[in-house]
């Protein structure tokens, strides 16, 4: 039970996830191993090892900027639970006030 | 939403605190495509026809970013001497809101395209001042929102909303200030800095009313004298650079007042109220966001080598803080004419090319910003469309000075270039426009206005200096323009005597 370096529910709250009460000592425990394992890899030699962004190699992938083909309207809200006027209609937004 | 209106305290209590002011401003970079794709980065479209798998996050998309969005901002990053340094990566700030299809928004948190830098400008009164910079990145803009269902189009209240995401996906660049600006007007004369560099850079159209720039506010106030900083507020929601002024002074009194009320400033953000000239409390939770930026897995780091900072560097206009500087101090123009010189970067170039002919700035000015700029005004012709070449108006300067022709002629042979072009000097030729200072000559157009109106000789003699004004303009008339005035009257007074 290494829960107390990991705060479950913080963590549901900001993937926006309900978790129970069973569900937070299980993905606690989970999380805890993660991080037993995280220490296993803090005990490696990794003084000749540069930090890294990336692990593929290459570097400056670009576009030119050039306009391209857009899906049309219909397609666009074609997966949308709700569209309305050509907009995608989502329910209300809670202001930062909550 | 607590509102809390605020009195203008006593000057005295103003003069005790310092005002300690950071800008961040958000830019909408001018590119023909969006940041991370195809699809046009274009205002005013219908709603949502200008999207794509990659800016609408549809699954199995992938994000390629736009080069010359990375090129823009090295010229933004040079003309405020930022570092560029030479390694830089995209990362992902993770919030949910739905305007933000991926539910992250593509940024740059700890390797952005440059840091530091400068950006010096200018105040009204002719002081210089700087502000410096801690960076500028670039990321990529939101979808827009318009809450529906309240009446109002405001969030509070409305039962649902509705999202166009034509928006979402359009390179945007932040600049964060140090908090380096002391006052509403030097917040206001900076952000007139970033704008017209921008704009001068070609980097982007800098249109406030259409939203590609926006900008927030960080206030505080400390005792004058003090080394260390007050608490601070953070404004938002200031739709123009005019609301901007409003509500950094309207911040600056409201923590005035409860300073010397002995009252404490709280960490909050603020939204500015434009109908109610106030600030209002957002309640932002304390905690601050939990972003958990990490880099962007989708997204290969970026190299900028030396050359290429050196290629973009070289290819840099004149910036306009550098054409201000020249103007005042080579040309000696005001604070306003050279501001009003450099806001228009078509009619400066015109105005250069004009005295490198003229050698004459002071002559070039005087049409460039009188009859120049009404013609085109009148028009809507700008002066450099229009037919009037640089090198016309410098012969037609020349022409004025060297007092061949007077300022009345100088007006229609400026009004015939307008019309016509052609070259000030032909049309002076062709027409016996020269002024005319020939003694006999002159005397001949004033003996034939004296004979011809003895009724104001009368007038003169009998003290009415009114009649001399009038055959002064008789003369004139008779020698369309081109008698020298100041001969004119000095015969005339002489054959009068």
């Amino acid at each position: 039970m290494a829960s107390d370096r990991i705060d479950v529910r913080h963590v549901a709250k900001l993937a926006r996830l309900a978790l129970t009460e069973s569900e937070v000592l299980r993905y606690g425990s989970q999380l805890a191993g993660l991080l037993t394992f995280v220490d296993e890899l803090r005990g490696l030699d990794t003084e000749h090892v540069g930090a890294t962004a990336q692990v593929v190699e290459s570097r400056n992938v670009t576009r030119p900027d050039v306009v391209g083909p857009c899906l049309s309207r219909e397609d666009a809200l074609a997966g949308a639970p709700q569209a309305q006027n050509g907009f995608f209609r989502v329910p209300k937004i809670i202001a930062a006030a909550e | 939403m607590i509102s809390e209106r605020s009195s203008v305290p006593p000057a005295d209590a103003a003069a005790k605190y310092e005002a300690v002011i950071g800008i961040e401003c958000h830019v909408e970079l001018k590119t023909a495509s969006k940041m991370f794709c195809g699809c046009p980065n274009a205002f005013g479209g219908e709603p949502n026809t200008q999207v794509c798998p990659v800016c609408l996050a549809l699954p199995g998309a992938l994000p390629v970013p736009n080069a010359a969005a990375i090129e823009h901002m090295i010229r933004a990053g040079l003309a405020f001497d930022c570092a560029i340094p030479a390694f830089s990566k995209f990362d992902r700030k993770n919030y949910f809101y739905p305007d933000m299809p991926k539910d992250y928004q593509i940024s740059q948190y700890d390797m952005p395209l440059t840091q530091g830098g400068v950006v010096r400008y200018w105040l009204a009164d002719g002081t210089l001042r700087e502000c410096r910079l801690t960076r500028i990145h670039l990321e990529e803009d939101t979808g827009k929102s318009t809450h529906a269902g309240s009446g109002d189009g405001r969030i509070a209240g409305s039962t649902y909303s509705l999202v166009d995401f034509n928006r979402a996906g359009v390179p945007l660049m932040e600049c964060v200030s140090d908090p380096d600006i002391r006052s509403a007007d030097e917040a206001v004369a900076f952000l007139d800095a970033l704008k017209r560099t921008f704009v001068q850079l070609g980097i982007s159209d800098v249109k406030m009313e259409e939203g590609s720039l926006r900008c927030d506010a960080n206030v505080s106030l400390r005792l004058r004298g003090a080394a260390e900083y007050g608490t601070k507020t953070e404004i938002k929601n200031m739709n123009s650079f005019r609301s901007v002024h409003r509500a950094i002074q309207s911040e600056i009194e409201r923590q005035t007042g409860l300073l010397e009320r002995g009252e404490r400033i709280i960490q909050e953000t603020r939204g500015w109220d434009e109908a109610g000239g106030v600030t209002h409390s957002m309640r932002s939770k304390e905690k601050a966001h939990d972003y958990r930026y990490f880099p962007d897995p989708d997204l290969v780091p970026m190299e900028i080598d030396a050359a290429t900072v050196e290629r973009v560097r070289a290819a840099l206009p004149e910036l306009p803080i550098a054409r201000y500087e020249r103007y005042v101090d080579a040309y000696k123009l005001s604070v306003a004419q050279a501001t009003q010189l450099v806001d228009n970067a078509s009619l400066a170039e015109y105005f250069d090319r004009a005295v490198d002919s003229a050698k004459s700035p002071a002559g070039v000015l005087n049409f460039v910003l009188g009859d120049l700029s009404r013609l085109a005004n009148e028009s809507g012709i700008e002066v450099a469309h229009s037919k009037v070449t640089p090198e016309a108006l410098a012969e037609l300067v020349a022409l004025t000075d060297a007092k061949t022709i007077n300022s009345k002629v100088a007006k229609d042979v400026l009004v015939r270039l307008w019309n016509d072009g052609g070259s000030a000097k032909a049309i002076v030729q062709a027409d016996g426009l020269a002024q005319v200072s020939d003694p006999a000559a002159v005397g001949a157009f004033v003996d034939a206005a004296l004979a011809a109106n003895p009724k104001s000789v009368a007038d003169f003699a009998a003290g009415k200096e009114n009649a001399l004004k009038f055959l002064i303009g008789q003369v004139m008339k008779a020698s369309r323009g081109t008698a020298n005035p100041a001969l004119v009257e000095t015969v005339l007074r002489d054959r009068m005597r």
